[in-house]
């Protein structure tokens, strides 16, 4: 296995070493070895001003928003807002837009599926998605077809996960009512062309759902220059908690959809048989949100900002090279995902000879890697590319390197147990 | 503690690479499948039973090494046993997993104790005990 010498870390302009020391946990070592993460895709690590935003909220607010008449829950309200509208300049919402706090992609999907879908699909219409989709762009979609009746269908995927979208017409009809895309695999780190999806589908009258889970995180987005209907992503996967995430959606189609989520804070009018609702962005938020989530979320949003997210996404991509270029070297390793890789972002799936993605995984754990194997809540592209499972490598803005030479010499250890 | 000394000894390894048990038996009296959904691993296990005795067993599908050599050893150890004998040796390997109890086998099937070490890893537990959880399905169902 030979060195290489093609992507040096600086070429990006970030000072890994100051951004590292950011990020608490990465002082800390894994099975006693410096500790490589590249399991970025499954959730990003925190760097401590979203930590310290949490706590804060905790120690200084920890007050309800728009019910209170004191001080601190006034500035927990406004706070709350700031933040809906710091989210909103960060994916380039106009005022036709609206950002919407979930627990997560997940929830935001569902909230179309439920919301929408559910109101404005029947027999005959036609919702159609991929089979490279997370199963949180998946199955929420097959459910919303069984209950109206709507059939789903699928954009044609070649054998290395890309789409076909040479057939994007002959799949986008005028049946077509919805179209659910993601802007990046979570297993290949492909991006399809969302603009020619968009504008497919646009002509067709039919709306566009893109997951932008893996994407958002990871490059800039601007929704009003991509003209998507709906974007949904997590906050967790972009230096922020768990348990926060977005719905941005079109004004106009939100004032048409229903709630998931019914009770308080949603409402202006209740009496025994009925109730008012709030206008946008309120009547999709019942209940007591993740406050202390949002807020973080918040700075964690600053933070990306602060660096720039078109340097991040020029740091990773020089990081896939490498690993690319790194693991071309390796006899026995099979990688997927298309091998153009201006459509990749920083994720890299394979498998080493024969052995199990899940022996593999455990093998690079005791070299202090953190990947993830298996089947990725991505099972349908695992049969597209004919395996039960892969191991994957994903990096974010503070991976150098270190972590991917970790990783492809790790091989050894794997090579040494399974021959 | 590594994690070659644990798990990935020898004769785990030989297990799993091990062909012997692997494959279909088309004329199984007992049959069903197990998966663990996180992690992809789906096995069938077949058994022949004759007179309350078990006459061959088999399994076959994908899985990791720990899965799929813990399924090899079950097999083995199933050969020529009734239906109560499995059943102790069942719960033994699980008591081994899950409790800490010690094991234990008949010395023609000591070889099951190489999987004690697994019970360090708390997330291949479940990969060690597919197989027999599969088993433990088939057994419930014979009176
Ligand atoms: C592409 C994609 N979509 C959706 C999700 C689901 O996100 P969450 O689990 O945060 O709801 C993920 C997360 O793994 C993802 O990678």
């Amino acid at each position: 296995m030979k060195q290489s010498t093609f992507y040096s870390p600086s070429s990006s302009g970030l000072d890994l070493s100051e951004l590292r020391a950011q990020f608490p946990i990465l002082k800390r070592s894994m099975r006693g070895k410096r500790f490589s993460y590249l399991d970025n895709s499954a959730t990003s690590l925190k760097p401590e001003m979203v930590i310290a935003a949490e706590q804060r909220y905790y120690t200084e607010l920890s007050a309800n928003i728009h019910r209170g008449v004191y001080e601190f829950s006034e500035q927990a309200t406004v706070e709350y807002d700031q933040a809906r509208e710091k989210l909103a300049r960060f994916v380039g919402a106009g005022r036709n837009g609206s950002i919407i706090f979930t627990k997560g992609t997940t929830e935001s999907v569902n909230l179309v599926a439920y919301g929408w879908a559910r109101k404005f699909l029947g027999p005959g219409d036609e919702l159609v998605t991929t089979e490279i989709e997370h199963h949180a762009n998946l199955v929420p979609w097959q459910e919303a077809c069984k209950a109206t009746g709507a059939s789903l269908r699928f954009i044609p995927v070649d054998p290395d996960g890309s789409l076909r979208l040479d057939e994007l017409d002959e799949v986008i009809t005028e049946r077509t009512k919805l179209v659910a895309v993601t802007a990046m695999s979570n297993v290949t780190g492909y991006m399809p062309d969302l603009s020619r999806i968009i504008e497919a589908a646009h002509a067709q009258g039919a709306l566009v759902l893109v997951d932008g889970a893996q994407y958002v995180s990871h490059h800039p987005v601007n929704v009003s220059s991509l003209d998507c209907d709906f974007l949904v992503f997590s906050g967790h996967k972009m230096c922020g908690p768990t348990g926060v995430g977005v719905l941005y959606a079109k004004n106009e189609i939100l004032e048409q959809m229903d709630p998931l989520i019914y009770g308080g804070d949603m409402v202006t009018k209740v009496r025994r048989d009925q109730a008012v609702y709030k206008p946008l962005p309120d009547k999709f938020e019942g209940g007591t949100p993740n406050i202390a989530g949002v807020l973080a979320l918040s700075a964690a949003v600053d933070f990306l900002s602060e660096i720039g997210m078109q340097r991040i996404a020029e740091h990773e991509h020089g990081l896939l090279e490498y690993m690319v270029e790194r693991a071309e070297l390796v006899d026995d390793l099979v990688s997927y995902g298309p091998t153009e890789l201006g459509v990749r972002g920083g994720i890299f799936s394979f498998n080493y000879g024969d052995v199990h993605p899940h022996d593999a995984g455990a093998l690079l754990d005791q070299e202090g890697v953190a990947v993830r194997t298996g089947f990725h809540c991505a099972q349908p592209l695992m049969r597209v590319f004919g395996v039960t499972g892969t191991v994957r490598a994903s990096v974010y803005l503070y991976n150098t390197t270190d972590d991917i030479d970790a990783l492809i010499d790790g091989l050894k250890r794997i090579k040494d147990v399974f021959g | 503690m590594s994690l070659e000394a644990d798990l990935y000894q020898e004769i785990i390894l030989e297990n799993y690479r091990s062909k012997k048990n692997r494959r279909r038996i088309e004329s199984a009296t007992l049959q069903a499948e197990g998966a663990n959904p996180s992690c992809g691993d789906d096995l069938e296990l077949f058994l022949s039973v004759h007179d309350g005795i078990i006459v061959d067993a088999a399994y076959d599908g994908v899985g990791c090494s720990i899965c799929c050599a813990s399924a090899n050893l079950l097999c083995d150890s199933l050969h020529g046993r009734s239906i109560g004998e499995a059943r102790s040796i069942l719960e033994g390997f699980k008591g081994m997993l899950l409790e800490d109890s010690v094991p234990e086998f008949a010395d023609d099937i000591s070889d099951l104790e190489a999987m004690q070490g697994v019970k360090h890893y708390p997330v291949r537990i479940k990969c060690a005990l597919l197989a027999w959880n599969t088993l433990e399905g088939l057994l419930d169902g014979v009176q």
